[in-house]
């Protein structure tokens, strides 16, 4: 009796076991399958094309009609959008994790965590619009900007969408640090203040450029969002203030029309691959961060 | 092993069965494409539907583009465009009406008319203030339509002819979303098709002097306006094809959408 038993359950565990290797193997493929479609597709503009890599990287001339695709503008504008976004949501989500660990108090935590919970499943066509409806023309009417849509916009948006990224990542940091490091430096006569810029901030640092990344990865991939707000103007922003295009926002904007086959379609699925490669190379910087930690 | 490349290839076979689209009933009509076209095709399906309770009708946009590459792509059944399809000779044209489309400023630019030249100069970002075309001393803010669109193809053909359209300006997806954003840009500029300007506050130009009416348009007067089309995969059939022949004969209709009947258009034009 008992040995049946424990042979059945041994057969469940099997079972159990297979199912679990099948769904892992399942995200594996799906990854591959991903990866191996868009490399696909997405060098066809050099093969097919034969459009030159370099200028594909380095033109600013985003001519499709005449045959010339030069993807630098969206590149620039995917860099400058995020790099505004990090300038202001890093620093200001870093001071929020801090506090969030070190000095809230408990009720306040109580009511701030869920609050940044909620900026999370704020859909991000919903922050494209208030970008559209409330920061467009906040900046049409207080800069020389005529039209409010560019660069600054789009740049805000992203720092308020990914501020909670760049918070929950550093306040972790923060709290995984050992309690002996604070009690140390507080026992040695250290203000809270000289405690956490001298000895938490540097401790945290890996944690924290941890925060920066995904903020930075999350910044790089969206789309909806700011391609309701950058103007989609393919052209290099000459100023904080101006229209320009983003890798995603081109992608977005142009899907529509790249018929099958197209020059269009072929340089649109090297964009999304450019993405790919960058989102996989801020994985690898993370796994990089990590390990320093450990 | 051999049992772990079973299992998969069963799931692979399964999730391949039900991504699969099926084949639509006849009773079920998916429409997209031209934003310029949408509100007669919206309305016109709702009057469709009321008289026909066992017809579901869904309509959307996206771009004479989308509508084109969907339809040859069978994902839908009926794509909506402002312009013909020469590399898909797969589709069966229904033309359905004729639309004319104006170039619309915000009301404080102080100009009313321009020169196809003045235009030209304006969308290739020769012109970028005003007051240069006898306007107010005010930046010139140009918003275009994707590639994709049906009415920035008919803009380009009446109006640009072989002058190209500058980079700089701003791009939006929409009918609707530019004449929103016109509306509120102090020195915007753009074209939208007069279904969806009229009625909007807008100042709708005159070219080359001539209005943008439906007299002038009818008369051949007016130069930027298209026929609407409809694409089918292959001859419409059923349903599908009763629609379109709803949406061709229904006059009122047309007419209160600010479209004209193709039966009305005293000039013969070709498709752009």
């Amino acid at each position: 009796m008992i040995a049946v038993q424990a042979r059945r359950s041994h057969r469940a565990e099997r079972i159990a076991v297979f199912g679990l290797r099948v769904a892992a193997g399942f995200v594996i493929l799906a990854m591959l399958a991903l990866l191996g479609y868009l490399a696909f597709e997405g060098t066809k503009t050099f093969y097919v094309d034969k459009f030159p890599l370099w200028q594909f990287l380095f033109s600013p001339d985003f001519a499709i009609d005449s045959g010339k695709p030069g993807a630098a503008v969206f590149i620039a504008g995917t860099l400058a959008v995020t790099l505004c976004a990090i300038l202001i949501g890093g620093p200001f989500g870093i001071a929020v994790g801090v506090f969030l660990a070190e000095i809230a108090p408990l009720r306040m935590t109580q009511i701030l965590k869920p609050a940044i919970e909620v900026m999370v499943g704020i859909p991000s066509v919903v922050y494209g619009w208030l970008g559209l409806t409330l920061l467009v023309p906040i900046i049409r009417t207080h800069t020389s900007s005529p039209s409010g849509f560019g660069l600054a916009a789009a740049g805000i948006v992203l720092a308020i969408m990914i501020l909670p990224t760049v918070i929950t990542l550093s306040e972790d940091a923060f709290r995984s640090l050992p309690g002996a490091l604070k009690e140390g430096s507080l026992a040695l006569g250290a203000t809270r203040w000289q405690t956490i810029t001298r000895v938490l901030l540097p401790s945290a640092s890996s944690g924290l450029a941890v925060a920066l990344i995904l903020g930075i990865a999350r910044a790089i991939g969206e789309t909806l969002a700011i391609q309701m707000v950058i103007g989609n103007s393919a052209q290099f922003a000459n100023g904080l203030f101006a229209p320009t295009a983003a890798l995603t926002t081109e992608i977005v904007t142009d899907m529509p029309g790249a018929t099958e086959g197209s020059l269009l379609e072929h340089v649109l699925f090297s964009m999304a691959f450019l993405l790919l490669l960058i989102a996989m190379v801020l994985i690898v910087l993370v796994r990089f961060a990590l390990r320093k930690r450990s | 092993m051999k049992k772990n490349a079973a299992l998969a290839a069963l799931l692979l076979g399964l999730s391949v069965v039900a991504s699969s689209t099926p084949v639509f009933a006849d009773t079920n009509i998916t429409i997209a494409g031209s934003t310029a076209l949408l509100p007669l095709v919206k309305d016109a399906a709702a009057a469709y539907q009321q008289a026909h309770g066992d017809v579901k009708i869904s309509v959307s946009g996206g771009g004479s583009g989308t509508g084109i590459n969907q339809v040859a792509a069978k994902a839908i059944d009926i794509g909506d465009s402002d312009i013909q399809a020469p590399t898909h000779p797969e589709l069966k044209d229904n033309r359905v009406a004729v639309i004319g489309f104006a170039i619309v400023t915000h009301p404080a630019t102080g100009v009313k008319s321009l020169t196809k030249k003045q235009l030209q100069d304006i969308f290739s970002a020769k012109v970028t203030n005003w007051k240069e075309v006898g306007g107010a001393d005010q930046k010139i803010v140009v918003i275009n339509r994707p590639r994709s669109s049906g009415t920035r193809a008919v803009f380009t053909k009446t109006v640009m002819g072989s002058v190209a359209i500058s980079e700089s300006g701003l791009t939006e997806d929409a009918t609707g979303t530019v004449v929103s954003v016109v509306k509120q840009t102090p020195g915007a500029i753009s074209y939208a098709a007069l279904s969806g300007t009229r009625g909007g506050g807008l100042n709708e130009l005159s070219v080359d002097g001539v209005a943008p009416t439906d007299d002038n348009i009818i008369t051949g007067k007016y130069p930027v306006w298209s026929y609407e089309h409809m694409f089918t995969n292959g001859p419409a059939t059923g349903e599908i094809s009763r629609f379109i022949a709803f949406v061709q004969s229904n006059s009122d209709l047309v007419r209160k959408d600010g479209f004209i009947l193709i039966r009305d258009m005293k000039v013969n034009e070709t498709d752009r």
